[in-house]
């Protein structure tokens, strides 16, 4: 079953076109890895899929459901029912670059805000269910401590468990290894290669191409505001077709 | 040297004059801030028909002393006919304004409610970008983030800006004795003119104020110390893994 899909999206800031038409398509079980150099667009598409920011124009469906969309009268592109937009965003779970954890709440009240206060479970159901993915993270035992109190890998990891907590359809990660030391990198992504095996479906932003290359099932390559190249990742790491594609890879493989 | 019978003489003087202090500070800090988070909410806001009125709110109460509104309050609105009709027609609200003790909660509650709220608006703009887009992200409509996220976060960052708007409302009170209210200060200047022994009147009067500060102080570590724990240093906690 199709998790998400997302039509010919562009957004622009003033003159500058940031993304000119991009599409995507998610199975359920899908792991879709978005690389490319920094500017090429691929944190403004995965914050577009959730309207954190606005695309200009486009079409984005969650499980099946469109998001409604109108044109203002400034022109711009905006959603036409905010209500709708609440219900799709819990279907679709966000892991950002800088955790984004509630400072003033403890792990697991980071963890149970959202499945109390936006889905709507009792505190027991939250709790239990809170417990289960701090659990799968590995930081149950930290459940009463304050973020900050936290090393930043720790902290991703609670902002994953946050994520699953919603029992999203989509799981969206936005470069969440980008802004770790580099010893925390790999307690996070082996976080993430056992949710991918798990199938859930995931999009994820990222600059580590191991990740990119073992565990998704398609890659693709932005570059300037366009997919440049798509496919399995056998095919865009081993035979990419374009000069820039190659000279990214080099660069960045090392 | 001390003449400490008047101060013993004068002892249950005092206690009456600190009950009135403490009722004065607490009543008004405390309807000061109820107000004052709605008021920084509307503060905050891209509507300039919310933000605008907070802010001549505001910018009258910060931008004059507090003698000069109580004045007003006590002595100016007197001078509507309006308003002495409603007093003769015994409406409940404005006979509040006829007693010092209404008119002085009143200005004590509306001008500490304009630095609360003034201190509760930089607090609500200093969220961090990113604990907002989580919670955009996760579905949580407007209001829920208002009262889920923003202000839990903000009236913890406002704490220690807080503990000095209270201690400044505490020794503010005693300007309530320049209309007939016998506070601390009213007990001491009665004290003085009794007995033209400044010292013993004033000082002491201080040393209670002293030890009210001491006392809000305190509250407010405790207060610190359980609210802000997330702020606080502390050991990095050892991993499970």
């Amino acid at each position: 079953m199709t998790q998400l899909t997302v039509e010919d999206l562009h957004k622009r800031y003033g003159d500058h076109e940031v993304l000119k038409g991009i599409s995507l398509s998610a199975e359920a079980g899908d792991v879709i890895s978005i690389i490319g150099s920094s500017g090429s667009g691929k944190s403004t598409f995965l914050r577009c899929i959730n309207f954190l920011e606005q695309p200009d124009a486009g079409r984005i469906a969650v499980a099946g459901e469109e998001i409604g969309l109108v044109r203002g009268r400034d022109g711009h592109l905006k959603v036409a029912d905010a209500k709708q937009l609440q219900r799709l965003r819990t279907r679709l779970a966000m892991v950002f670059q800088h955790f984004n954890l509630w400072a003033h709440m403890t792990v697991i009240e980071n963890v149970m805000e959202a499945p109390v206060h936006v889905l709507g479970l009792s505190k027991a159901e939250a709790r239990e269910r809170a417990e289960a993915y701090l659990d799968k993270v590995g930081i149950a035992r930290l459940r009463d401590a304050y973020p900050a109190h936290m090393s930043g890998g720790q902290q991703q990891r609670v902002a994953i468990a946050r994520a699953l907590a919603m029992e999203p359809a989509v799981l969206l990660f936005d470069e969440p290894t980008s802004a770790l030391d580099p010893e925390l990198v790999g307690e996070v992504l082996k976080v993430m290669r056992a949710l991918a095996e798990e199938g859930r479906t995931m999009v994820v932003v990222t600059h580590e191409m191991g990740f990119a290359r073992e565990v998704s099932s398609q890659v693709m390559f932005l570059h300037q505001g366009l997919a440049e190249e798509v496919g399995a990742p056998a095919e865009v790491f081993d035979r990419p077709r374009s000069e820039r594609l190659r000279q990214f890879l080099s660069g960045s493989l090392k | 040297m001390m003449d400490w019978h008047i101060i013993v003489d004068s002892l249950p003087q005092y206690v009456d004059g600190l009950w009135l202090t403490v009722q004065l500070t607490v009543l008004s800090l405390l309807a000061g801030l109820v107000l004052a988070i709605p008021f920084a909410v509307a503060r905050i806001s891209a509507n300039p028909l919310l933000a605008k009125p907070v802010w001549v709110f505001t910018y009258f109460f910060r931008g004059t002393p507090m003698l000069i509104q109580l004045l007003l309050i006590y002595y100016g609105l007197g001078q509507f006919e309006w308003i002495q009709q409603q007093w003769q027609d015994g409406s409940r609200f404005w006979l509040v304004f006829r007693e010092p003790y209404g008119c002085a909660l009143v200005t004590f509650a509306l001008n500490t409610c304009a630095y609360t709220t003034e201190i509760l608006a930089g607090a609500l703009r200093a969220t961090p970008h990113g604990e907002i887009e989580a919670a955009q992200a996760c579905g949580m409509s407007r209001a829920t983030m208002l009262r889920r996220i923003l202000i839990p976060g903000a009236l913890r960052r406002a704490l220690p800006a807080y503990s000095n708007e209270a201690i400044f409302m505490l020794h503010g009170t005693a300007i309530a004795s320049t209309i007939t209210l016998v506070d601390l200060t009213g007990v001491a200047r009665n004290v003085y003119s009794q007995h033209f022994a400044p010292f013993e009147a004033f000082l002491f009067a201080g040393f209670i104020y002293l030890l009210l500060t001491f006392g809000l102080v305190g509250l407010f570590r405790l207060a610190e110390r359980r609210w802000l724990a997330h702020l606080q240093p502390r050991k990095a906690v050892k991993d499970a893994a």
